[in-house]
């Protein structure tokens, strides 16, 4: 999982969309980013429509068949169809991504707002246990718990959730902590505004730029981690269609039929990069400094 | 600028070392191994790749030929009793450990004991019929079984015949470094990177091993471990995939041997271990097993998995046994799969949660297994599971069907008896029969060959009908070695031995 | 400044502690008896039952991890369940592996990351930046294994230039060791490098838009000279950081660079060990990749505040 040291930004670009709206716009990265994403997107959604053929079907007379017309990608080592297995594979990316993301977010804000806004003893425990899950190799800590889970996807997703939980929880702290002796925040809190409502209103509400930057680049990380999970055996099982587990079996077949890495790989690469793009691209767009 | 004349300097220097190097050549083989050996302690030893290195580096009391016939090792020949409950074996002498301890009947003495009762040894149930070893010459010792064993020769060819130096075993940490009397000893190792052998310079048969070191290299990898082999830095690879062997014979460097192996692979079914996965059609009826495995068309798995290469199999002998049983495969007959089934009353399709490991092959064998018995009404439930977890959980019940597979021992009776056997430690499925149990204890007793053939093909005829276990394949034994490598013969039992390789310069 | 780091000490031990806690529940929650695991094939109940009992494997798992506490604080980390080599050992073995390939791979991510770096933030808003920017993002976008596998089949089966896997130890052979390290450590770098180069080109183009440049570049310094000398100067203190940070991570990450190119080091063995429920190894090595983390955190604060004391740690 990349470190990705966010800037803090103090001011609330929210209120003003367009602004953001045409500034993304203007970067063309940022919008080749959207696209890939949102192709990579309809594809996963509509994959049981544009599929040409079953992903699951095993057809022993069309083992490792190179691309034709009949099979634009070729098949792999059980005949079926790899560009169908492609859009499906999309879907279980789709779901990797976005589950173990929320998963993150779900437990990791709350988090980081408990310790930044009320500090004190919860900070201190809090940010021990982060502290202490950062310290184990992300990696790692995934292989474990998937390990201990069971190979399966759901189970992929929560062991890449709760990994990527402790980056969530220390941005959102270090946000809620340089905006908390703003004067507004005090002021609201003299009137005597109760906490949780100071918390909805105010804190979240700037928490939210920071963190849709890293959510973004969280689900390209996660696509990258559920493949590295199959690539190990853990995650998606056969027969349902993951690109990490088509890059795995692949592996045996590099020489006698390369369209069998080559595409699930180009698959990965250009979804993760479209997240990471758009990412960048929010990134840039919501940083108030920059022109 | 400065530092160029110092440079210069050194050049003729390098020279001269390099030359000098050049001169001094070692000849070294590189061996890749699929996995890292576990401990280099015959006691304690429990992998198949740990067996590469031993037989390197150390002897066995017998050894085994190309046709898995038992051949003088460090005993140069031996005689059972009339009643089978002795084994006295004659020696050879003037045989030195590496260390320069010598071999005697005192050494196979303390091999033998310590093998019986070190803590932690795997080798007691293999060497259970011994009840104790008696020195009765210089050169001769005797052993005293409880029973007559048949097998127990055949285990001698392996672990439990292995023969350490006494005095230097005695002082313990056997693993960090062993000593043999083989024709190449310990060096170094580094783990899961590499495994150094040199010559032992007063190893009695010295004249027939050409090499100078022996490097084993753990590549799990099988298509790196092919890269390594195809890029010069392997001399020799096990373990070489089915789908490869048509890129090692395009290659011209390459050259590729095979032979049937001893060990396959099957789907053990639960049938009374436990009561939570017990109660189904499955494991109580004979018939729908035998509809399972009559669903399987073989021919086929073998084509589009293993490209025709493996062997369809239906019993734990495989062709390279003497003690295979001929018995044709059936092939493959839906529509008495789907008549079977019916009889015993099931209702298709019928769902059976099935336990695989998650390598990719078993996961090929499985969904191609899924695909074709889906045809006659049985939907395979694939369950992925780590080999830690699959191990467990076949141990303690909690399965249905799982596909497991053994890496085969040269003596039949390793190959069947812990499976089928009532009382067998390795019987998962807790299968029962006790007209099986006696002829397989039968088969025990004898070393009279076409009896124990008559009596495993019993056991083989039996099993058909009952199918606690459904055989699947037999696994061959696959190398890849470099073309300047001469001399290479390969073993049934998959191990490589280095007795005249040699490296055509 | 000697106050702040005796107090990051302080308070890193809690959090080894919770490590370790972490890793050695999650261990033992994991199914599967390592006893049996080892002994695979070759299971003989007798002996699996004997093992487990000198291997306290039998005993309530809290005692378990005090016990294991216990050595530990002694210097002992036990042996690995699989070979009978003491842990410490082992670990001192690899140590040397994972280090030299997060530092070579450290050297490859900051020769790319500064130099794209400083090439986006000097061509800021044109094609170049963006170019320079997608290829960053690329090393993090492409899955390591794939990569590591096509380099493979690329320099060592089709070209012959550098071996297919393996490690060959420096003090033996400084040339081989480079050549097998040359791949994994450009396949882990070039993923490095994005965030690398990102910082860069964020830092430089902070510092070029400050006064002092503007200065010299009125002085009529040349625009190169003024560049590297003053602005790469500054620029450097949060990247110096970063890269320890970076570093930390490094130590445990090289996880499937390693499985594909089969290097020897930590990340190869704590996944093997994973599998294999080898208890001990994962502790020990779980440990020593947290307290290095722990360490290079404390370094990146330590360099922050003596850049920058104007800085407050909240």
């Amino acid at each position: 999982m990349t470190v990705s040291v966010i800037s803090v930004t103090t001011s609330l670009p929210v209120r003003e969309p367009n602004r953001v709206l045409r500034k993304f716009l203007r970067n063309k990265s940022a919008v080749i980013g959207a696209v890939l994403v949102v192709t990579f997107a309809l594809r996963a959604l509509l994959a049981p429509w544009i599929s040409p053929f079953d992903p699951i079907k095993a057809d022993f007379m069309a083992v490792r068949k190179a691309p034709s017309a009949l099979h634009w990608l070729g098949t792999d080592e059980l005949g079926r169809d790899i560009l169908s297995r492609l859009f499906w594979g999309a879907r279980t990316s789709l779901m990797a991504g976005c589950v173990s993301v929320i998963i993150a977010i779900v437990i990791g804000v709350p988090l980081g707002l408990i310790a930044g806004f009320w500090q004190g003893w919860l900070d201190s425990v809090i940010s021990r246990v982060v502290e202490a899950l950062l310290s184990c190799p992300f990696l790692v800590l995934a292989i474990a718990l998937g390990a201990f889970l069971g190979p399966s996807l759901g189970n992929a997703m929560i062991a890449i959730g709760l990994s990527a939980m402790p980056i969530f929880a220390r941005l959102t702290r270090a946000q809620v902590m340089s905006i908390r002796n703003e004067e507004y925040i005090e002021g609201a809190r003299a009137i005597g505004l109760p906490d949780r409502w100071i918390l909805w209103r105010y804190v979240l509400p700037n928490v939210l730029s920071p963190i849709l930057v890293q959510a973004t680049l969280a689900i390209a990380s996660a696509i990258i981690t559920e493949a590295s999970l199959s690539f190990l055996g853990l995650g998606q099982q056969p027969p349902d269609a993951s690109w990490g587990a088509m890059l795995n079996t692949a592996r045996s077949f590099l020489e006698q039929s390369p369209w069998m890495s080559i595409f699930p790989g180009l698959a990965i690469f250009l979804t993760v990069q479209g997240f990471n793009l758009l990412g960048d691209g929010l990134r840039d767009a919501l940083d108030p400094r920059s022109e | 600028m400065k530092f160029a004349p110092r440079l210069t300097a050194c050049i003729p220097a390098f020279m001269l070392l390099t030359s000098a190097g050049l001169a001094h050549a070692e000849s070294t083989l590189r061996i890749g191994l699929g996995s890292d050996p576990d401990m280099l302690d015959p006691a304690t030893a429990r992998t198949y790749y740990g067996r590469f290195v031993f037989s390197a580096m150390c002897e066995r009391l017998v050894d085994v030929d190309q046709h898995l016939q038992i051949v003088p090792g460090l005993a140069k020949d031996w005689a059972y009793s009339e009643d089978g409950k002795t084994l006295t074996l004659n020696l050879r002498e003037g045989v030195t450990f590496q260390d320069g301890e010598k071999f005697d009947a005192q050494s196979v003495k303390y091999n033998i004991e310590r093998y019986l009762t070190l803590p932690g040894s795997l080798r007691k149930s293999e060497l259970s019929s011994v009840e104790s070893v008696e020195v009765t010459a210089p050169y001769t010792v005797v052993f005293h079984l409880k029973t007559a064993d048949a097998a127990l020769l055949m285990q001698l060819t392996d672990r439990a015949g292995t023969m350490m130096a006494p005095e230097a075993t005695a002082k313990g940490n056997v693993a960090a470094h062993p000593v043999c009397s083989g024709p190449y000893e310990f060096v170094s190792r580094v783990q899961q990177d590499r495994i150094v052998l040199k010559r032992f310079e007063n190893y009695w048969n010295k004249g027939a091993y050409h090499f100078d070191k022996v490097v084993f290299l753990p590549i799990p990898d099988a298509s790196v471990r092919l890269a390594n082999l195809r890029a010069g830095d392997l001399d020799i690879t096990e373990g070489i995939a089915a789908s490869d062997t048509a890129t090692v014979k395009a290659d011209s460097n390459l050259q590729l041997a095979s032979t049937t192996g001893l060990g396959y692979m099957g789907l053990t079914i639960n049938l009374a271990n436990g009561t939570a996965n017990t109660n189904t059609p499955l494991a109580k009826d004979a018939r729908v097993r035998q509809a399972l495995s009559l669903a399987i068309d073989r021919d086929a798995l073998n084509q589009v998995v293993f490209q025709g290469q493996y062997t369809p199999a239906n019993q734990a002998f495989s062709p390279a046994s003497p003690y295979h049983a001929d018995i044709p495969v059936p092939k493959r007959d839906i529509e008495k799969a789907k008549s079977l089934l019916a009889e015993a009353g099931v209702k298709t399709p019928l769902t059976i949660d099935f336990l695989v490991a998650n390598n990719p092959t078993s996961q090929q064998v499985a969904q191609v297994l899924q695909a074709m018995v889906s045809e006659a009404g049985i939907n395979l439930n694939l369950q992925m599971t780590e080999y830690a977890t699959l191990l467990d959980r076949q141990q303690s019940g909690e399965f249905k069907m799982s596909m497991s597979g053994w890496s085969g021992r040269p003596d039949p009776d390793g190959n069947i008896f812990s499976f089928l056997n009532t009382k067998g430690g390795l019987n998962d499925g807790k299968y029962s029969n006790p007209q099986v149990d006696q002829w397989l204890q039968e088969a025990r007793l004898t070393s009279d060959v076409e009896k124990r053939k008559a009596l495993y093909k019993q056991v083989v005829v039996q099993e058909n009908l009952d199918d606690p276990l459904v055989y699947l394949y037999f696994e061959p034994r696959i190398f890849g070695i470099n073309k300047k490598v001469t001399g290479f013969v390969p073993y049934a039992d998959g191990l490589i031995r280095l007795q005249g390789l040699a490296l055509n310069k | 400044m000697l106050e702040l780091v005796v107090k990051r000490l302080i308070s890193a031990i809690p959090t080894l502690f919770l490590v370790t806690l972490m890793v050695f529940s999650l261990q033992k929650l994991l199914p599967g008896d390592p006893i049996t695991a080892m002994a695979g094939e070759e299971r003989d109940p007798a002996v699996i039952a004997q093992l487990r009992e000198q291997y306290h494997l039998n005993d309530p798992i809290p005692s378990q991890y005090f016990h294991w506490v216990g050595n530990a604080l002694r210097g002992d980390f036990g042996t690995s369940l699989r070979t009978q080599e003491p842990v410490l050992q082992l670990i001192a073995s690899k140590l040397p592996v994972t280090l030299e390939l997060s530092l070579l791979a450290m050297i490859v991510a900051l020769i790319i990351g500064i130099t794209m770096g400083v090439l986006a933030a000097v061509n800021k808003g044109t094609w170049i930046d963006n170019g320079t920017n997608f290829l960053a993002l690329s090393g993090i976008s492409i899955p390591h294994f794939w990569l590591g596998v096509l380099l493979i089949m690329l320099f060592s089966v089709k070209l012959h230039w550098l071996p297919a896997s393996g490690y060959v130890p420096f003090s033996e052979d400084p040339l081989q060791n480079l050549k097998t390290m040359l791949l994994p450590a450009a396949v882990l770098g070039t993923g490095l490098s994005a965030t690398l180069m990102r910082h860069t080109r964020a830092a430089m183009i902070a510092v070029l838009k400050a006064d002092y440049i503007r200065t010299a570049r009125a002085k009529g310094l040349l625009p190169k000279m003024v560049i590297m000398k003053h602005a790469l100067r500054n620029a450097l203190v949060p990247i110096i950081t970063l890269t320890t940070l970076l570093f930390g991570e490094l130590l445990g990450g090289a996880v499937l660079s390693e499985q594909v190119f089969t290097i020897p080091g930590f990340g190869k063995m704590i996944v093997d060990s994973v599998f294999n429920r080898d208890y001990a190894v994962v502790q020990g090595v779980v440990m020593v990749v947290a307290v290095g983390f722990l360490l290079m955190n404390l370094l990146a604060d330590v360099l922050y505040v003596l850049v920058n004391p104007r800085m407050r740690r909240a």
